[in-house]
């Protein structure tokens, strides 16, 4: 093999993944020579309306409240062994993000660390609200009502490489596609032109083998008896090896669990895709339908065969809106007859959210029968018999603007203490604010992506 | 599909013949499907069809399914609209996402010779 390989590891699939999963990662790759990348993706679909609401109220704030925690482990000896960070933690306010970890660098005592920042995913600086909402919804849902809190464009890759050039050792991004975090580096280091459309299709299908940490390696996987995965507490998060060529070799962090097989592979690239030929992103669409699946050696399967094609001709975005309340509350059946007792219970609450007078959608569950796989209706729990004895769990649930009358629904469930069918236990209760997004596709013209270096105190 | 040979045929859940993963978009899944066996691709084609795979999610309201074939991997993937009740955004469901809806479809039942099976004992004819 000519030329270079890049190391990129995956220390965080989602906002609320392990926070400690970088620290084996950068322990390995100290251990290699070339050019390594430390990715964390952290940033869901309502994640970053929480953060605009957070930089609303504080200025200061709006970056990912994971930061500090999944950074701070790992920033010392990242610096000190020349690995590269780059991740979507800037939420809705990078720059705050980067002063943040500037400050942090300062406190571990790290000299000299550029921090770098990617803007123009916020759409709301070029676009109207009335702009924004005339864009028809995809993904079959509709625009929906409500106060707009946040909308972003998924940001392709050559910003964070041009970030790269500028010599940051972290990148600190907001709304980009997930892909881009591994794309970005592959382009700087092996010179890549986002011409080269198979190239990037190899970036971008690494970025997404990657992007959701432990999926990859034996995490989401694991199914005993069927999918065993070994030392399964400890699991490894996923390091890519890429060549020039775009040969991608899948392994782990050294010294943990987990797995890396021809199946944890496939379950991950196949992972939130609709047509494998024509998975659409900023830079590439991919067509993973020719890729060949090797196991090269214990836990490292190479991936090669990604084509890429022409990347489609708009930018998709996530509009967010306030969403109204959601109220809910569960309670316990147990022993001989319950399931009577829990669906008497189910009964009164009925009555009861009636006599509130409202008309708010009402979902019951009953947990020990089907629920998950039951619509709303409960079509399917209705179709068989269940047990007259056993242990049931009653859920009820709503959702509507009013927080008050959300509460008061909710409340019903706590009342079944006293008023409710025998032996009820274990009630929990809460009423939670809403989120609602939409998905809409916008001229790539209206979108400038650019980077910069953050000063200290600039 | 014709199996000429003396094989005995299984009833069994597709848990016992294949393994697969859920993704959400919206109000929409995607589910993988990956055989344990190569050989039961063509099995699985002829069995798990966009008609039988939204009759099964019908409790759930899928209005369209769409089936995508891997031969070479060998996989499907299924992408089945409507199914999520409004998805993360209004659904009142638990599983909001439809994260565990992989393992509703590996319950759905099929014929498949028991070399291709993992556990032919537990095989229902």
């Amino acid at each position: 093999m000519s030329g270079k390989t890049v190391h990129i590891g995956c220390g965080a699939g989602f906002a609320g993944d392990r926070w400690d999963a970088a620290v084996p990662i950068v322990a390995t790759l100290a251990t290699r020579d070339g050019p390594r990348y430390l990715m964390y993706e952290t940033l869901a679909e309502r994640t970053l309306a929480l953060a605009q609401q957070a930089k609303i109220e504080d200025p200061s704030k709006g970056y990912s409240p994971y930061l500090e925690r999944i950074l701070r482990p790992v920033l010392a000896q990242a610096k000190a062994a020349g690995i590269r960070v780059v991740s979507n933690f800037g939420a809705a306010n990078p720059t705050a993000g980067a002063r943040r970890i500037l400050e942090m660098a300062k406190e571990e005592g790290i000299a000299g660390l550029k921090v770098a920042v990617v803007e123009g995913d916020d759409l709301t600086t070029v676009m109207s609200e009335g702009d924004i909402r005339g864009h028809k919804a995809v993904e079959g849902l509709a625009m929906p009502e409500g106060r707009m809190v946040a909308a972003n464009v998924y940001l392709g890759a050559q910003a964070i490489a041009d970030a790269l050039a500028m010599g940051a050792d972290v990148v600190v991004v907001g709304r980009c596609a997930d892909p881009a975090l591994a794309l970005g580096p592959l382009l700087h280091e092996h010179g890549w032109s986002l011409d080269d459309l198979d190239r990037v299709a190899a970036g971008t299908m690494t970025g997404h083998l990657l992007e959701c940490g432990a999926q990859v390696t034996g995490g989401y996987f694991a199914d005993p008896g069927y999918k065993d995965v070994p030392d399964f507490g400890h699991v490894g998060f996923p390091i890519a090896e890429v060549e020039a060529d775009g040969t991608v070799t899948i392994t782990k962090a050294d010294n943990t669990g987990g797995l890396v097989s021809h199946r944890t592979v496939k379950e991950q690239l196949l992972y939130e895709m609709h047509d494998p030929a024509n998975y659409l992103t900023p830079d590439v669409t991919l067509d993973i339908t020719g890729v060949e699946i090797a196991e090269v050696g214990p836990d490292r399967v190479r991936i090669t065969g990604a084509k890429g094609k022409q990347q489609p001709p708009t930018l998709k975005a996530t509009v967010s809106f306030e969403g109204g309340w959601l109220g809910e509350g569960e309670i316990t059946y147990a022993g001989p007859n319950a399931r009577r007792r829990a669906e008497l219970a189910i009964d009164v609450l009925r009555t009861r959210v009636r006599d509130l007078g409202t008309n708010w959608p009402l979902r019951f569950d009953l947990i020990g029968t089907v629920s998950t796989f039951d619509g709303d209706g409960g079509d399917l729990r209705a179709a068989s018999d269940w047990d007259a004895d056993g242990e049931y769990r009653v859920r009820m649930a709503t959702k509507g603007p009013d927080k008050q009358l959300a509460q008061w629904i909710a409340d019903e469930v706590l009342s079944l203490y006293c008023s409710g069918p025998a032996g009820g236990g274990g009630v929990r209760h809460r009423i939670a604010p809403q989120i609602t997004t939409a998905s809409i596709l916008v001229d790539r013209a209206k979108v400038t992506a650019s980077a910069r270096l953050v000063e200290e105190n600039a | 599909m014709t199996d000429t040979s003396t094989r005995r045929v299984l009833r069994v859940p597709l848990h016992e013949v294949a393994h697969g993963r859920t993704g959400d978009k919206g109000n929409r899944v995607n589910i993988s499907l990956i055989p344990y066996r190569d050989e039961a691709f063509p099995y699985l084609r002829e069995q798990v069809t966009e008609a039988a795979v939204k009759k099964h999610f019908a409790a759930k309201g899928a209005s369209t399914v769409t089936r995508y074939e891997l031969p070479t991997f060998p996989a499907f993937n299924f992408v089945i609209d409507d199914v999520l009740e409004g998805g993360v955004n209004g659904a009142l469901n638990l599983d909001t996402h439809g994260k565990s809806f992989a393992f509703h479809l590996l319950a759905m039942e099929v014929d498949m010779p028991e070399d291709f099976v993992l556990h032919p004992e537990k095989g229902m004819r």
